[in-house]
């Protein structure tokens, strides 16, 4: 058995949020240098550059990249050999709340989705505990922006459907989102599951850092071929690059039925993983 | 081109879709929260915190300022969560509106025929903006924290025409440029 102290994973998330806000990781710019080069829209080439411009900034400054710092999604992996002193929830919640503080990042997060009242914190993060054999504990953090999140959907297809319908959902999906969410766009693809399990597997897509199936990276491409000719482009003002890479998940499912979830994230998109 | 605010109407009438201006003077910030309780106001004829007459509202909610800042960073959020409310301003008087994204056919037309203009920033380019304020004071319902009504002070702020009173739009005009699907 392994013994984690709460408060250690409290300083380590409150350390990786500031992180992941203030810094783009290096894929993620590289896809923005080569989307610089393939962008044919003088426009749609300068809304990059500056995107580029704005992540060294904030690299430098300690300042967000997006204002709309987000609510936090964590994906925690916890080994059956580690044992956490106190309660992990509260700890991932604790490190929130002080690393949006010193981050001077912002509180986005409402206690009643009627009401709207701030709880002052950017807590509670959505978290999602899945447990492995061993003595690591991981997490993987996600920084969700709303502009994005408000354009994501699911549908319930027809088991024969064709693949062919699955991209016409996907595409009309990114054409209602159009310009709203900051392309250009990742896209997090689950497809199988239930209803919800769709749904987590395309927020948890958003992370994926790549595809075994060959079968799937084939699809990926080609989704990220369709939804590129569409022409909405960096910033919706028109372009090439509408998307820079599309992740898909799967899941068995149920012989009656398909579920395709579609998570749309912008540009900005902050994660980081940290084990302790 | 370089523009100074109020942006009286022989300046917005020369200001065309596709147009890249760098604004510079004084602007309100106000989403969805502010825009609830402006629109309530004026639903009950009681007055307004602020003038409205030949505004500029920039939708957005800043991140708080590290010490010794004037503002955190200062990208626009989405604009079309703001277009229930935005009839009811342009009626007001409101001459621009700054946000990310495109609006209803119906604000399209108002945009129209208010003779007003609906501009862009770049959405995600938080960090870099907030560089091009210079003030911010907080003029109305402080309580609401990043959602209060501020009025900031810019220079050379970077937009994009989207709409102007010619009832061009350039996220339609930019996407059948490069659009590649037929039909």
């Amino acid at each position: 058995m392994r013994e984690i102290d709460g408060e250690i994973i409290s300083k380590n998330i409150s350390q990786a949020v500031q992180n992941a806000n203030f810094s783009l990781d290096l894929k993620l710019l590289d896809m923005l240098e080569d989307a610089v080069k393939k962008e044919q829209s003088l426009l749609g080439k300068n809304i990059l550059k500056s995107l580029i411009k704005n992540a060294q900034i904030a690299e430098q400054e300690k300042i967000a990249i997006c204002q709309d710092t987000g609510i936090v999604v964590i994906f925690i992996k916890i080994g059956n050999q580690i044992q956490i002193q106190g309660d992990l929830y509260k700890a991932v919640n604790r490190g929130i709340k002080a690393g949006y503080n010193k981050g001077y990042l912002r509180k986005s997060v409402v206690k009643d989705p009627f009401n709207r009242e701030n709880t002052q914190d950017n807590t509670p993060a959505i978290i999602y505990i899945e447990n492995v054999l061993g003595d690591s504990l991981e997490f993987n953090i996600l920084i969700k922006g709303a502009g994005s999140e408000n354009m994501s959907r699911i549908n319930m297809f027809n088991p024969t459907a064709s693949k062919d319908e699955i991209i016409d959902f996907i595409i009309d999906t990114v054409q209602r989102a159009g310009a709203s969410a900051c392309p250009p766009y990742i896209m997090g693809i689950g497809i199988g599951g239930t209803f919800e399990k769709a749904a987590l597997l395309s927020k948890k897509a958003l992370l994926k850092e790549k595809t075994e199936d060959p079968s799937i990276r084939i699809f990926e491409k080609r989704i990220l071929k369709e939804i590129n000719k569409t022409g909405i482009g960096p910033g919706g003002l028109g372009g090439k690059v509408t998307a820079l890479d599309v992740r898909i998940l799967k899941h068995p499912c149920h012989i009656a039925s398909l579920p395709v979830a579609v998570n749309i994230n912008c540009h900005a998109s902050r994660h980081i993983k940290i084990s302790i | 081109m370089n523009l100074e605010t109020p942006l009286t109407e022989n300046k917005i009438n020369k200001l065309k879709a596709g147009d890249k201006i760098y604004l510079s003077g004084y602007l309100y910030t106000a989403r969805d929260q502010a825009h609830k309780k402006l629109c309530e106001l004026i639903e009950n004829n009681e007055e307004l915190p602020i003038n409205i007459e030949n505004a500029i509202i920039y939708y957005t909610g800043p991140a708080p300022a590290r010490p010794g800042r004037v503002i955190g960073p200062c990208g626009p959020t989405t604009s079309y969560r703001m277009d229930k409310y935005t009839p009811a301003l342009l009626k007001m008087g409101l001459k621009a509106m700054i946000g990310k994204g495109q609006r209803s056919k119906r604000i399209v037309d108002l945009i129209k025929e208010n003779k007003a203009v609906y501009l862009a920033a770049t959405g995600g380019a938080a960090a870099l903006l907030s560089k091009r304020i210079i003030d911010s004071k907080v003029v109305a319902y402080p309580k609401l924290d990043t959602e209060a009504i501020r009025l900031l002070k810019v220079s050379d702020f970077p937009l994009v025409v989207i709409n102007d009173i010619y009832g061009n739009d350039l996220y339609d005009m930019g996407k059948n440029k490069y659009s590649e699907i037929s039909g």
